[in-house]
């Protein structure tokens, strides 16, 4: 009798044992990546390196290490880094002995030309991001990652507002571009379960074996071990998560409790347990100004389908123009804001203080312009 | 006064927008007669709407119409940047003036508010980008009112346009539209450094072109003139594209960690198109096809009074 919990996909199936074993799942963890929002985008180079050591010394076989909003994010809208991403990518690559480092770039915030310096700086995993609708600005950029000979990875962004069937299609673009593996991305953390299952498995139909499937989750709803162990079941064999959820919103997909569950399951990580533990503990913890949580702001995430990364600058907003965070994030959601509309959330915020202070509701002069959504 | 002829390049949506502006503008005693539609693909809605119009349209591409007795005085290149670099000194050689609504960068970048005037003599001139349209001239209006403080230090523009009026050509050309619009956002923006971001949102319906401005200038800069300045120019942009507006009054964030030590203006406009052929919400084509219409018609000026 077949084990019940073995996977039909697995990433050693498809690309051989690695040379330290074989992985039913090769993980990403992404606390350098989507932890920068939470951290503000304040990584040091002390940090990076003290994280790389101590995850690659786990047996995480990716990391990946950029702006929160990818290659060239570091700005006004989205925020500052405090130690420019090249350097940081660096860094990790010479920590690293075996991990293999990731960057992020989404096209319209980053070029073609950061993905080179990203690559001269030991990044050999470009992960290129667009909203789920809008793959085909990605072209240009998965043609010139693999014509450089890095691994490639296409993120379909804010999953939850298309059906598979579109996802799969955006799914194609990718892949007939040059993307080794397409990531069904729930940017909200608003995905449940069933509805995360149908989006993998509408990719892996129509991608097949021409490229893998991968899975990036969020807390914003609690779900994000939930959605994991679902999107793994149902064919995708590269998932995301950062380790002590450390990344936007509520956080990511908690790796190492997921690494837990995949040694209860049987699923091969090559990651070992307890160590993973003890670098959440001493390692990643330290370097986080507080627990990812779910609290009032985050679950309004999920539950509006607000693109995580949203957070601090809903927050910043409300408490410039005293106004409520909850309330920013929620007409968000109504706009219909995509990942990079930062912006937007100062008009919210001043559109809501204008109301607070019994001005016209948005109804006169330049407020009726408000039919976005 | 003798009309200049002009041909259009690229029958697309952008070019078909721009028909219907100079075919107005010729109506009310513009400078320019719109006489050629060009493309490549006979079934094109934009040659069939030219024929309409009245206009010579060929899907025979440039070549054909280079091959013509009578040339154009004026070409309006709506194709790609790809296809204008090429096309690009054919239209010099033959002494066609060109203006490039592509993100070629051939010749030199005009913004009308801002330099309208100081290109008129050159055979090519570009409109960067619709994002670029938008927004320098509100760098520009922050960098002038800075200027005796030391200007605009680092100014970075948001351009949201929905995704339905980004055509193929800014999708498979991304990297060039942030290029092309950060390098205007110095050179005629005035910023030591620019920065430009695109998001296209697929939200039903579509939403109209937002662009937020954000500027850093030294913290003593006079904030109440940059406002006044900011407010004089969303004027001088809506003589030729009434839909622009600022949606907020200007926003002045003290100098902080998060603003590296600089003053902090953000200045939030939407754009709303004029309708001529493309929907309101494609604020973004609109600038482009107005701007391109205002500085065509002073270059075909220009041209008259010096008797060519």
């Amino acid at each position: 009798m077949t084990d019940p919990n073995a996977l039909e996909r697995t990433w050693s199936g498809t690309h051989g044992e690695e040379p330290w074993g074989r992985l039913d799942l090769r993980l990403t963890d992404t606390c350098l990546r989507d932890g920068s929002h939470h951290k503000r985008h304040q990584f040091t180079a002390q940090e990076v390196h003290d994280i790389v050591e101590a995850l690659d010394a786990s047996g995480i076989p990716v990391i990946e290490v950029t702006h929160g909003d990818g290659l060239g994010g570091s700005s006004f809208n989205y925020g500052f880094s405090r130690t420019p991403e090249q350097e940081l990518i660096r860094i990790a690559a010479e920590t690293a002995k075996r991990a293999r480092i990731a960057f992020l770039m989404l096209p319209g915030v980053g070029t073609k030309d950061d993905i080179r310096a990203a690559q001269d700086n030991g990044g050999q995993i470009c992960r290129i991001a667009t909203h789920c609708t809008e793959a085909d600005v990605s072209i240009q950029h998965f043609g010139l990652a693999r014509e450089l000979g890095l691994e490639t990875v296409g993120f379909l962004m804010m999953s939850h507002t298309q059906p598979p069937e579109v996802l799969a299609k955006q799914a194609r673009i990718m892949v007939d571009a040059g993307c080794q593996c397409v990531y069904v991305v729930d940017s909200a953390g608003a995905l449940i379960m069933e509805q995360t299952a149908d989006r993998v498995s509408a990719v892996v139909a129509e991608i097949g074996a021409q490229a893998d499937v991968g899975f990036h989750g969020h807390e914003n709803l609690g779900l994000g071990v939930a959605n994991t162990v679902i999107a793994a079941r149902a064919g995708a064999t590269q998932i995301d998560g950062s380790v002590r959820r450390f990344g936007a919103g509520a956080g990511n997909t908690p790796l190492e409790a997921f690494i837990g569950v995949c040694d209860k399951l049987g699923w091969t990580t090559g990651v070992d347990f307890l160590q993973v533990v003890d670098a959440s503990e001493d390692v990643i913890r330290p370097a986080m100004p507080e627990e990812c949580r779910l609290d009032r702001m985050t679950l309004m995430m999920g539950y509006a389908g607000v693109y995580s990364s949203f957070l601090k600058h809903a927050g910043n907003a409300a408490e410039r123009y005293g106004v409520s965070g909850a309330k920013i994030l929620l007409e968000a959601g109504r706009r219909k804001l995509i990942g990079g509309q930062e912006d937007q959330l100062i008009d919210i915020a001043l559109r809501l203080r204008r109301e607070a202070d019994g001005a016209e509701p948005a109804a006169a002069g330049r407020d009726e312009v408000a039919r976005v959504g | 006064m003798a009309r200049k002829t002009a041909a259009i390049v690229g029958p697309g949506n952008i070019g078909t927008d721009l028909m219907y502006k100079l075919l107005r503008s010729a109506e009310n005693g513009g400078s320019i007669e719109p006489r050629w539609m060009i493309g490549v693909d006979p079934s094109s809605e934009g040659l069939r709407l030219a024929t309409e119009r009245g206009l010579v349209a060929s899907h025979e591409g440039v070549d054909w119409l280079l091959k013509q007795d009578e040339l154009p005085d004026l070409i309006f290149e709506a194709t790609s940047a790809y296809v204008h670099r090429e096309y690009a000194p054919r239209y010099e050689e033959a002494g066609i003036r060109a203006v490039d609504l592509t993100p070629a960068s051939v010749g030199p970048a005009v913004i009308p508010p801002v330099n309208g005037e100081e290109h008129v003599g050159a055979m090519n001139v570009n409109m960067i980008t619709c994002g670029g349209q938008a927004t320098i001239p509100m760098v520009a209006a922050v960098s002038r009112a800075a200027q005796p403080y030391g200007g605009v230090s680092y100014a970075e523009i948001v351009a949201s346009v929905s995704s339905v009026s980004a055509g193929p050509g800014t999708r498979a050309n991304i990297d060039e539209f942030t290029r092309t619009t950060a390098a205007g956002v110095e050179t005629i923006g005035g910023a030591a450094h620019g920065k430009a971001i695109i998001i296209l949102n697929p939200a039903e319906p579509p939403m109209i072109m937002r662009d937020t401005i954000f500027c850093a200038v030294p913290p003593d800069a006079d904030t109440d003139a940059i406002v006044a300045s900011v407010l004089e120019m969303e004027r001088a942009v809506q003589e030729y594209v009434p839909g622009y507006r600022l949606l907020q009054e200007p926003q002045v964030d003290e100098p902080s960690a998060a603003t590296r030590g600089q003053t902090k203006v953000s200045i939030f406009v939407e754009v709303e198109g004029a309708g001529d052929y493309l929907p309101p919400y494609s604020g973004n084509l609109d600038i482009m096809t107005a701007a391109a219409a205002r500085v065509g018609e002073n270059i075909a000026r220009s041209m008259a009074s010096e008797g060519r």
